[in-house]
């Protein structure tokens, strides 16, 4: 980048929080996306959004690209940059409010999500949206990416939380979109355009997501099934039977083998499948709930069944769960964690391809996740220096993505296609889907500043 | 370095919020994430060693809060502390380094001699005189943050005053070898002389062998690893002198560093030894709870404890003090907010990065002020003289206290 450029940076946001040292830029060209990098030629930490918009307008005017960056656990390579300015919101991070007549919570886009958490759960209210990064995740991040979590079944994903958005376009104007009315129907829905925009459209300075009251309890219990086919009939079973379980998470027979390696902590090597099934609310209701799992779990097989009876046996039971990917991670240097999402009724029959295509090309997948909205993490265990395997995994994965969008799921569930799943879109969305999305692009975005090359 | 070490980062971030200088400036190079993928370029040749790069990377206190968040086992601290032992064996150490590395810590009658014109500074009241004028102005900043971290010193090191037996009360249940750090020796003696009272009571005799070395952490901190093997060598034979069920120490940077003597001497059998005897003091007093729980009598205060880095991060200790502290009647424990995050001491980073020090230590002080504690208890000696200074400055009410402090206090009361 020119150092000419660079000096009318710093005059925006100061010389501290503009980088443009070698060094810098090397450590700012990964997020948490395996193998993908990209430098970037500035990396600057705004600290107001009047500073944000300078910064669009200065790069608008010069035709310099623009990524937005949060904590950068990005898994999809959206927030990697090549020459041009990484815009890091860490330093925007005021819960700006919390309405408590309203429900909502106003906040700027560095807030970290589980800061938000901690917030507002202390006022008695809840903000659903629980990516697996939350301790690290930022809001505008899970805006961007529209992300997901383990509460996804019962309470929805981010795009169903956030009501208002205060965004700052490519050419530095603001647009104000929703706000706190819970209905609005003047002209296009915005908002859920710019909900999972991967920091296409617009930059958020400003979010206003819906809160709801907190619940007032909850009930843990696991079960282990010898046989996968019945775990995932259980998991349709609880739904059938109108019970939604708050979480509802699966683990594999690779990945419990993993866990009980890496944390001993009893789980059987012999069964196909762990789910962790959690149901909140009053406790009246959730105490039926509980036990209309329990039995729809004994009456599909389950051979070991067990409800938490104080919030210490709770957190004992939830360890499976909770040092999974830690458990998979540490086998091999590198971790390949995707996120293809089907109809829930496809579990059984996704976890049998998943299982074929590593066998097939011969790659070591373990799958957990959110058996109960459909979104499973196969999580490949490989060695970035083994290009072979590499190839192989990517190769597995292509065919997993097929099988996905067969079925009527998605290449990607939450993490977003980024540059990662840039060549699977068009199978998904086809050419008018491709096509439709380029016409808001442009019409955002003309010059194609922000974060270009990402989605499609 | 092992290569594997850095490429098993798999970037995920999980370290990004316990790490204490990224908490403070939310640069990347400035995380645990950061400083692996430093070195890693360093090594794979896209970055060369550079001033900047080595500035970077002087900036982790090596607290080793991101090892306790990484899912995937890397140890981003210990490698930059690996990282700058290699280097320093390439480069050799500086005069100074060479010097209180290798001609004084070793060498605990040096270091005592060292510390008398200090003790006569204080006690002679030139160290009044001197800070009433502002005479340390004049002098290089490090040594004025120096003076301002001593807190009075006992009139003689526990080492030369501590009988090097101590008989165990009542029936005897087994021998101790007690590690007596430098620091608690030279600083912190009146909570070692409570260690070993707590450990006689619970029927241990108790072993101090005399001739006993500085562990070697600051060896291991200057980048001076073999310095440190000779140190390990030196308290491998002594405490093998000794028929010992347990080696103990009080101070949390030994026993993280007796602990990985075994590492360090890989392969040499009484290293491991050495170090699968190790145990901090609260390990060892939690094996007897209820026994020490029946001499404890009521202190009625409000009690918060921080967790030092060495213990809860590098050992992995965490219930133990708690539960230690839970047992004294009338104690109100109050558990600090980010209780294991580093306070800013660090080895001498508190002298080294003054600034960022500061930073840390003022975020730790505001969780003391709001938890509204009495007593704020630790079991390291640096993070006791960082507090120390801190809670003078700005908490004044606030007694700070070694964990066997209360514990023996309480015995007392």
């Amino acid at each position: 980048m020119e150092p000419s450029f660079i000096k009318e940076l710093q005059t925006i946001v100061g010389e501290q929080y503009t980088l443009s040292d070698r060094e810098s830029l090397a450590v700012y060209g990964y997020d948490s996306t395996p193998e993908l990098e990209s430098k970037p030629g500035a990396v600057l930490l705004p600290g107001n959004a009047d500073e944000v918009a300078r910064i669009m307008r200065l790069c608008h005017g010069a035709g310099m690209t623009v990524t937005p960056r949060g904590s950068g656990t990005n898994l999809s390579g959206g927030s990697l940059s090549a020459g041009g300015v990484v815009v890091q919101t860490s330093r925007l991070n005021r819960i700006i409010e919390v309405d408590e007549e309203n429900l909502t919570a106003t906040v700027e886009p560095g807030v970290i999500t589980s800061a938000l958490h901690r917030e507002v759960e202390s006022r008695g209210l809840f903000y659903p949206p629980d990516p697996g990064s939350m301790n690290i995740s930022t809001m505008g991040g899970n805006v961007a990416e529209n992300s997901g979590g383990l509460r996804g079944l019962k309470y929805g994903v981010t795009a169903d939380y956030v009501m208002g958005l205060e965004t700052v376009l490519a050419d530095g104007e603001l647009l104000r979109t929703g706000g706190k009315v819970v209905k609005d129907v003047a002209g296009y829905s915005l908002n859920p355009l710019l909900v999972s925009s991967e920091g296409t459209l617009g930059f958020f300075t400003g979010i206003t997501v819906k809160l709801i009251p907190k619940p007032q309890g909850k009930i843990t219990m696991l079960a282990h099934f010898p046989v996968l086919q019945d775990a995932a009939l259980a998991v349709s079973a609880i739904i059938a039977a109108k019970v939604i379980p708050a979480t509802l998470e699966f683990l594999d027979k690779i990945t419990i083998k993993c866990v009980e390696d890496y944390a001993h902590i009893g789980l059987p090597l012999d069964v196909d499948a762990v789910l962790l099934i959690e149901v909140d609310g009053h406790p009246v209701v959730i105490a039926e709930e509980a036990a209309a799992v329990a039995e729809i779990c004994k009456k599909h097989r389950c051979s070991f069944f067990q409800t938490a009876q104080n919030p210490a046996e709770a957190l004992k039971l939830t360890e499976a769960r909770r040092t999974a990917l830690s458990a998979l991670a540490r086998l091999k240097p590198t971790t390949i964690l995707e996120d293809a999402t089907v109809p829930r009724s496809c579990i059984a029959a996704m976890l049998q391809i998943i299982q074929a295509s590593a066998k097939k090309y011969n790659v070591t997948i373990g799958t957990f996740g959110h058996a109960g909205d459909g979104n499973l993490h196969p999580t490949c265990l490989t060695d970035e220096r083994d290009k072979d395997e590499i190839a192989r995994a990517h190769a597995a994965f292509a065919e997993i993505f097929d099988a996905a969008i067969a079925m009527g799921g998605t290449i990607t569930g939450e993490h977003g296609v980024g540059l990662a799943k840039k060549k699977y879109l068009p199978k998904l969305v086809g050419e008018s889907g491709i096509r439709v999305m380029r016409g808001i692009k442009q019409a955002f975005d003309p010059k194609g500043i922000l974060n270009p090359g990402k989605i499609f | 370095m092992d290569y594997v070490k850095l490429i098993n980062c798999m970037r995920c971030g999980m370290c990004l919020p316990a790490c204490p200088t990224y908490k403070e400036t939310f640069l990347e190079t400035a995380s645990p994430r950061g400083r692996v993928a430093l070195i890693r370029k360093l090594q794979e040749g896209e970055l060369d060693q550079s001033e900047r790069l080595l500035e970077y990377l002087s900036l982790c206190l090596d607290c080793q809060a991101c090892a306790s968040a990484c899912p995937c086992g890397v140890n981003a601290g210990e490698l930059v502390a690996d990282f700058t032992c290699e280097r320093k064996s390439d480069t050799g150490l500086g005069y100074m380094e060479d010097l209180i590395l290798r001609k004084l810590v070793p060498h605990p009658d040096r270091l005592e001699t060292s510390m008398v014109p200090i003790r006569m500074y204080q006690n002679s009241g030139l160290q009044k005189l001197v800070r009433t004028l502002g005479i340390l102005k004049m002098f290089p900043k490090p040594l004025e943050r120096m003076e301002g971290l001593l807190p009075p010193l006992p009139s003689q090191p526990l080492r030369q005053e501590i009988n090097e037996i101590t008989p165990a009360v009542g029936t005897e249940r087994g021998t101790v070898g007690f590690f007596l750090g430098c620091v608690m020796s030279l600083i912190f003696s009146d909570a070692s002389r409570a260690t070993i009272k707590l450990l006689s009571s619970l029927g241990y005799k108790v072993i101090t062998p005399r001739n006993q070395v500085c562990c070697g952490a600051p060896n291991m901190l200057g980048g001076d690893l073999a310095g440190l093997k000779d140190a390990a060598h030196t308290n491998i034979d002594i405490f093998a002198g000794y028929d010992v069920d347990y080696i103990v120490t009080d101070c949390g940077g030994c026993g993280a560093e007796l602990k990985k003597y075994a590492h360090h001497l890989e392969g040499y059998a009484p290293a491991g030894a050495f170090s699968a005897k190790t145990r901090d003091i609260s390990q060892l007093l939690a094996l007897h709870a209820d026994e020490l729980a029946a001499k404890l009598r009521p202190l009625n205060k409000k009690i918060t404890y921080h967790d030092p880095c060495h213990i809860a991060h590098c050992q992995g200790i965490r219930t133990e003090p708690r539960a230690l502290l839970k047992l004294v009647p009338g104690l109100e424990y109050k558990e600090l907010d980010a209780a294991d995050s580093c306070c800013g001491s660090a080895g001498t980073y508190n002298i080294t990065k003054p600034e960022m020090s500061d930073r840390i230590l003022q975020r730790k002080l505001d969780t003391v002020r709001n938890s509204g504690a009495e007593i704020l208890v630790t079991s390291n000696p640096g993070c006791l003289l960082q507090l120390k200074k801190g809670l003078a400055d700005q908490l004044p009410n606030v007694k700070l206290m070694h964990l066997t402090e209360v514990l023996a206090e309480s015995m007392e009361a």
